[in-house]
């Protein structure tokens, strides 16, 4: 199987947010950036798992500048065999498939995997983006998977259950919970990341269909209204008379 | 023109259609643009979707379930005369797996997570909560137009715009697909998480899965959707699909009433975009107190007994 994964690389979850005056960039200063837990816990692990299984190479691939390197050997780490960057700083989801779909063209991949979305734009787009770029299909948030001949069955989550589906291969597959479990790297594998190969591309010149206006932070929360657990009646008549729940 | 697509599901039309729906009706307001609806095999389809917005209703019909990518062709095939400005639809489990396809072969942007529209002097920008609810962005759209996928729960359902809508039927074959669904098992019974508008989530504090009588109890009174965080769910407390917060699936309730969790940042990230929070917690320091509108400081076996008992008496008293 030859396996590719995308990762991206995000702020920390627990990172406090904030932009520049401008509105249109995020201050770096201070963050702490990782992998995107989604693409780490279950697309990667989920690709190195069906290597260990059936054989193959799992390569991963990331859009970004060089600062991006920590993010990249760490899943070298973890147990990709090889890595490549394309070095641009991607304007928007579009530009990152362009770049990811113009390396998969000259490769042969059976599965291209992600995280189900990234924790900083939280928009699953592009995973789909890539699957209409390369015409292949495509499967959202799977949670589970199994690869037989030409084909894989995934279990993935919809709206009040799981449906189960027979997809042909290649195929592109965004990943949720259930499909692996979270690996941290061991000594062994941090050694090793440091002499497999990390291969950076030129970016291609990709059109922007849209732009960023501004970043916002929600207004100041308003502080809680605690209420005495002697008058609970006080909070359902909050449900009827504010809320109108009952 | 607008096209949106119309999903059903048990002969009804499913909420977050008519989210899509009334999000298109607002761009065609502001824009003058006219509204398509597009559904797939209902042919007796008799909600009125003018009061919703829409113009026309174009029922694809044909013996055959359409799979997700073959519903993404139907779209880009009507798209080739009809040359829409933004297609519309939801940010379900549809919308997640055709969006991005149907918008690189309108070569349209793509922008999902839609919670708003803001008029600007240079046009409309749309709105969307990034980095985990944690702050908003305001995109503005270039020339060709948009794919756009709606935040399920993100937009108000209006049906006051008293329009009548035609219908016409099309009769389209579905081309091959390289999707096969086996089977869907739901959950039987219950509004999804995502669709749920009243969500009461409880977490350890329950201290065993044997005490959850009153939280379902609490969900019947209200008519609400049960949900629970990670620990509960990691050791089998609760299922799986129950488990909201980062890993588990993000939701945004007009109410979510946390029972019993004391709110790390990892649960915030997926319930932090719910219009008010109640939370009962028997510990002050709780962080969850901090992003809470209500909050009741107590021993939630004590306290949740009483609340339904007053719900009770309060639904008998009206």
């Amino acid at each position: 199987m030859n396996l590719l994964v995308c990762i991206s690389k995000t702020p920390d979850t627990t990172a406090k947010i904030a932009f520049d005056p401008s509105g249109k960039k995020l201050i770096e200063e201070g963050i702490q950036f990782i992998m995107n837990p989604y693409d780490e816990w279950y697309a990667l692990v989920r690709a190195i798992e069906l290597k260990e299984q059936l054989g193959g190479q799992v390569d991963v691939i990331h859009v970004g500048d060089a600062q991006s390197e920590m993010v990249i050997r760490k899943a070298l780490a973890i147990g990709a065999d090889a890595a490549y960057r394309v070095d641009c700083i991607p304007k928007d989801s579009w530009d990152t498939a362009t770049q990811i779909a113009q390396h998969i063209k000259g490769k042969s991949y059976d599965i291209v995997f992600l995280g189900k979305e990234t924790i900083d734009h939280n928009g699953s787009e592009v995973g789909c983006l890539l699957a209409g770029m390369l015409d292949w299909p495509y499967i959202a948030y799977a949670n589970k998977l199994t690869v037989a001949e030409a084909k894989a069955m995934v279990e993935s989550e919809i709206e009040g259950g799981v449906e189960l589906a027979e997809i042909s291969l290649p195929c592109v597959l965004s990943c949720a919970k259930g499909m692996a479990e979270q690996r941290i790297p061991n000594m062994m594998g941090i050694m090793n990341a440091k002499k497999k190969p990390l291969e950076v591309l030129t970016s291609i010149v990709s059109d922007s269909k849209m732009q960023i206006e501004k970043f916002e932070l929600p207004p100041a929360k308003s502080s809680v209204k605690m209420i005495s657990p002697d008058h609970v009646e006080e909070l359902v008549e909050i449900f009827k008379s504010e809320l109108k729940i009952i | 023109m607008i096209l949106v697509l119309i999903e059903i599901q048990d002969g009804k039309i499913k909420k977050s259609s008519l989210e899509s729906l009334c999000f298109a009706a607002q761009i065609a307001i502001v824009k003058g643009l006219k509204v398509k609806a597009i559904c797939f095999g209902a042919e007796d389809c008799d909600i009125e979707l003018g009061d919703y917005g829409a113009d026309e209703l174009l029922v694809v019909s044909n013996s055959a379930t359409f799979e997700n990518d073959q519903i993404a062709n139907v779209i880009c095939q009507l798209n080739v005369e009809m040359q829409a400005e933004f297609i519309i639809l939801s940010l379900n489990s549809t919308g997640k797996n055709i969006a991005g396809i149907i918008a690189v072969k309108t070569q349209k942007a793509l922008l999902s997570g839609v919670v708003g529209l803001k008029q600007e002097a240079n046009g409309i920008s749309f709105v969307k909560n990034v980095y985990s609810g944690k702050a908003t962005v305001y995109y503005h759209i270039e020339a060709q137009g948009a794919v756009l996928a709606i935040m399920p729960n993100g937009v108000s359902i209006q049906s006051d715009k008293a329009k009548k809508a035609t219908k016409q039927i099309l009769k389209i074959e579905p081309q091959a697909s390289r999707i096969k669904t086996i089977e869907k098992r739901m959950v039987k019974g219950k509004v999804p998480l995502t669709e749920a508008s009243i969500v009461v989530s409880a977490g350890r504090g329950m201290k065993d899965p044997g005490n959850w009588a009153m939280i379902e109890e609490m969900a019947e009174l209200l008519g609400a959707s049960t949900a629970c965080s990670r620990p509960v769910a990691d050791v089998g407390w609760r299922p799986h699909h129950e488990h909201v917060g980062q890993t588990g699936i993000a939701i945004r309730p007009n109410v979510y009433i946390a029972i019993g969790i004391s709110g790390a940042i990892q649960h915030l990230a997926g319930v932090n975009n719910s219009r008010k929070i109640i939370v009962i917690n028997k510990d002050p320091e709780a962080p969850f107190f901090k992003a809470a509108d209500y909050g009741i400081c107590g021993d939630l076996f004590e306290v949740v007994p009483k609340i339904n008992e007053a719900i009770k008496r309060a639904k008998s008293n009206s």
